[in-house]
């Protein structure tokens, strides 16, 4: 049981991680890792909604959804529970940390789109996942997200005083590394 | 009813996904009462970086509305009175760039005390009228002072006085106000600290 979830847990996390393995929420990667600090609200942020919203809506799913037979409605009401939480989370990201709120600015309402939390939410659906298979899930793919968005922000953060060359300064570098990143994290690959 | 959804599966689905909708509706409308922000907290934090010296240098009339236009995107480089230090201060608050002094709005000077050379003044209030923070005292006919320990230096007092008869006095760095001079900023090259300072093009983009 205890070695089910922590497989379930490592192995989105590192092996299947939804950035650099399965390239799901490469928007935000890419967009809000140019500073540690900000890196590490987003990575907050969006670890609340991710587990949230994978928790939310595998219980639509399982108690909405199956019982009347709307299976193929999956698709929009989970968009709509991501908005949802989206939505509550600014508001209590705006009430805690005015700060935080202002410096994620329009990547907070963003996390809507990130397509790592509607990914969470189906692949939870095509992999027949419970309810706590789903928390763990949606946790362990939040964690992977913010290990890997806070890694590449370090990364970056030094990059921008590196003697890069002319051509490859700035967004072009972040690319290169980003996939040699991905190749890293591909050696995970027979963990578990 | 039953009867009616099973024979039309549209209007389930259509039932369900209004109810839905209208579930998060109240989830999200009771969030808006429970976490509702009072006043703008953002505003405040900028309002005690401020100098307070109500100067209206920056086009406001006075620190409080310039600060609460700063947390509403207004350039933070239009307060003479803070300088450099004031915009540095402001820029690691807001997470923004640092930029140089807007001209328009004045030039920093030398912190100075207004200094009524008592004698010449004829009692005409129009300086008491004049100034933001109640620092000169004095009645109608009669001599008026300045408490020194309250001017902020705006030099609002100046313009109004018919007999030219106040000064602005730089202060003299004594024991008690004296800092340690801020490194020179060509000195710091090359940048041997992690910022993205001069990255803005490549965050814009």
């Amino acid at each position: 049981m205890l070695a089910d979830y922590s497989i379930l847990l490592i192995g989105a996390i590192l092996v299947n991680n939804f950035v650099l393995v399965q390239f799901l929420g490469l928007c935000p990667f890419m967009g809000v890792s140019n500073k540690l600090e900000t890196a590490m609200g987003m990575s907050m942020a969006t670890t609340f909604v991710l587990t949230l919203a994978s928790a939310c809506s595998n219980l639509t799913y399982q108690f909405l959804l199956l019982p009347l037979g709307l299976g193929y409605l999956k698709t929009i009401s989970f968009i709509l529970v991501i908005a949802v939480v989206v939505q509550f989370t600014e508001m209590v990201v705006r009430k805690s940390s005015p700060l935080l709120y202002r410096v994620l600015g329009v990547y907070l309402p963003l996390i809507t789109t990130n397509c790592a939390v509607l990914g969470v939410a189906l692949l939870n659906i095509n992999k027949d996942h419970n309810f706590l298979q789903s928390l763990f899930y949606g946790f362990g793919a939040a964690v992977g997200f913010s290990l890997v968005l806070v890694l590449f922000a370090a990364m970056r953060e030094r990059l921008n005083v590196a003697d890069v060359p002319e051509p490859f300064k700035g967004p072009a570098i972040g690319m290169v590394t980003a996939g040699l990143m991905s190749l890293a994290f591909m050696g995970f690959a027979g963990l578990v | 009813m039953l009867e009616l959804i099973v024979q039309y599966p549209l209007l389930s689905a259509l039932l369900a996904l209004v109810s839905l909708g209208a579930v998060f509706g109240a989830v999200l409308g009771f969030a808006a009462v429970r976490f509702k922000t009072e006043g703008n907290p953002i505003a405040d934090q900028v309002n005690e970086l401020l100098p307070q010296t109500q100067c209206g240098q920056c086009g406001f009339p006075g620190c409080r509305p310039y600060a609460e236009a700063i947390a509403n995107g207004e350039a933070i480089n239009k307060c003479p009175p803070g300088g450099e230090a004031g915009i540095q201060a402001l820029a690691d608050l807001l997470d923004l760039e640092v930029i140089p002094l807007d001209e328009e709005h004045g030039e920093e000077k030398v912190k100075a005390v207004a200094f009524i050379r008592e004698d010449e003044c004829i009692g005409c209030t129009k300086c008491i009228q004049a100034c933001p923070v109640d620092a000169i005292l004095g009645a109608a006919k009669q001599m008026h002072t300045v408490i020194a320990s309250e001017c902020t230096g705006c030099d609002l007092c100046l313009e109004p006085c018919p007999v030219d008869c106040i000064d602005m006095i730089p202060q003299q760095e004594t024991l008690q106000s004296w800092h340690w001079p801020l490194p020179d900023p060509a000195s710091r090259e090359p940048q041997i600290i992690a910022t993205d300072n001069d990255q803005s093009q490549d965050r814009a983009a």
